[in-house]
């Protein structure tokens, strides 16, 4: 049980690492938000199953339920939230290759 | 196994530190947002390994409490930076 | 009819966090009594019966789908994080829904969210603009199914 949970906490942890990774590596806004939102939510998911499995006991698990319910559903709301705010503050880099917000405006 | 907790903590804390990191230096308020949100990803993590080290329960109601905190606060950001000139800061 | 079913709804969400002990029960029998009837007279909902079988599907087709697809995304992004020259082609793309109901489109919008290479920015009538790492179709149609094919069957079985 200890080895299965601290195999869940590693992978939670380099998750972590991989996030943190690609919010300073990638070369656009858009893209820093992408990384970061899919590896951080894999990460959280990983390390509460760990911490699930170190203790099996209903008063913990019942709480690492509504964290991970909350996460899911708060995270992508919160990252698009962002991309959003992003694109509507002028901040869109000149890198892509089609742009059909920019598309929407013009009709 | 005990040794096992310092590298979970290591690779957490490095992910923090790269985020950090991100957060002095980007080149947009945008940028700064988004890091501060993985960030905050990132803290509820080592809150709950934290209640498992201490064995105590309340500190999974820190994070549940933290994560709602978390989330207001990226909604906030968004609405602040929505409508503004994002311009080098 | 109304009243109880809200009672016993939330009688039984606090036990299930509380503990079944006397004491829990009666202070959770009280709470759950005045929420009951605030909820009731000053909240406008209706109490949808097939709400359990739905949450039942969800749970059991929707989900595993979801994890599946998540630890891909995962495996992708780190796959371009960790290659020393970052390789993409991003681009905004429009992508059309069948999905009529609030609740099924925001759950459209965090799973592709989740999935690999996308980010959804803006949902406006029956349109989800998203910000994809690498574009790879042509036309709208093209993208819609690259990216929203996959979860827009099984979301249009469980929520419509």
């Amino acid at each position: 049980m200890t080895i299965a949970s601290y195999v869940f906490l590693i992978i939670g942890g380099l998750f972590y690492l991989l996030g943190g990774l690609g919010v300073l590596r990638m070369p656009d806004t858009f893209n820093r938000i992408q990384a970061g939102t899919k590896a951080t939510t894999l990460g959280a998911f990983s390390i509460l199953i760990g911490v699930a499995l170190a203790n099996p006991v209903w008063s913990w698990i019942s709480k690492i339920i509504i964290i991970i319910v909350f996460i899911i559903i708060s995270n992508p709301i919160g990252s698009s939230a962002i991309a959003k705010a992003t694109y509507n503050s002028k901040n869109i880099p000149d890198n892509l290759v089609q742009d059909a917000l920019k598309e929407r405006g013009e009709e | 196994m005990e040794w096992m907790d310092y590298v979970v903590f290591s690779l957490m804390g490095l992910g923090i530190l790269f985020t950090v990191i991100r957060l002095f230096i980007g080149p947009k308020l945008s940028d700064r947002v988004v890091s501060l949100d993985t960030f905050n990803m990132i803290v509820i993590g080592v809150i709950v390994v934290l209640a498992s080290i201490f064995q105590s329960n309340l500190y999974l109601d820190i994070a549940i409490v933290y994560a709602i905190l978390a989330f207001l606060e990226t909604v906030v950001f968004a609405r602040y930076l929505e409508g503004k000139k994002d311009d080098n800061r | 009819m109304k009243y109880v079913t809200t009672f016993v709804t939330l009688l039984l969400i606090y036990l299930l966090l509380a503990g079944f002990t006397v004491n829990e029960v009666i202070l959770g029998s009280i709470v759950s009594a005045i929420l009951t009837i605030i909820l009731v007279k000053y909240t406008d909902f209706r109490i949808n019966w097939k709400f359990p079988i739905k949450l039942l599907k969800f749970l059991f087709i929707y989900i595993p789908v979801f994890i599946w697809k998540l630890i891909l995304a995962n495996l992708d992004v780190a796959r371009r994080v960790l290659s020393p020259k970052i390789p993409l082609n991003p681009g905004i793309v429009k992508v059309k829904t069948e999905l009529k109901g609030d609740l099924g489109k925001l759950t459209l919008a965090n799973s592709i969210t989740l999935t690999p290479g996308t980010l959804s920015i803006d949902v406006e009538d029956q349109y989800i603009f998203v910000h994809t790492v690498d574009v790879k179709g042509k036309s709208d149609v093209e993208n819609t199914a690259n990216i929203a094919g996959p979860f827009e069957k099984i979301l249009g079985g469980i929520f419509d």
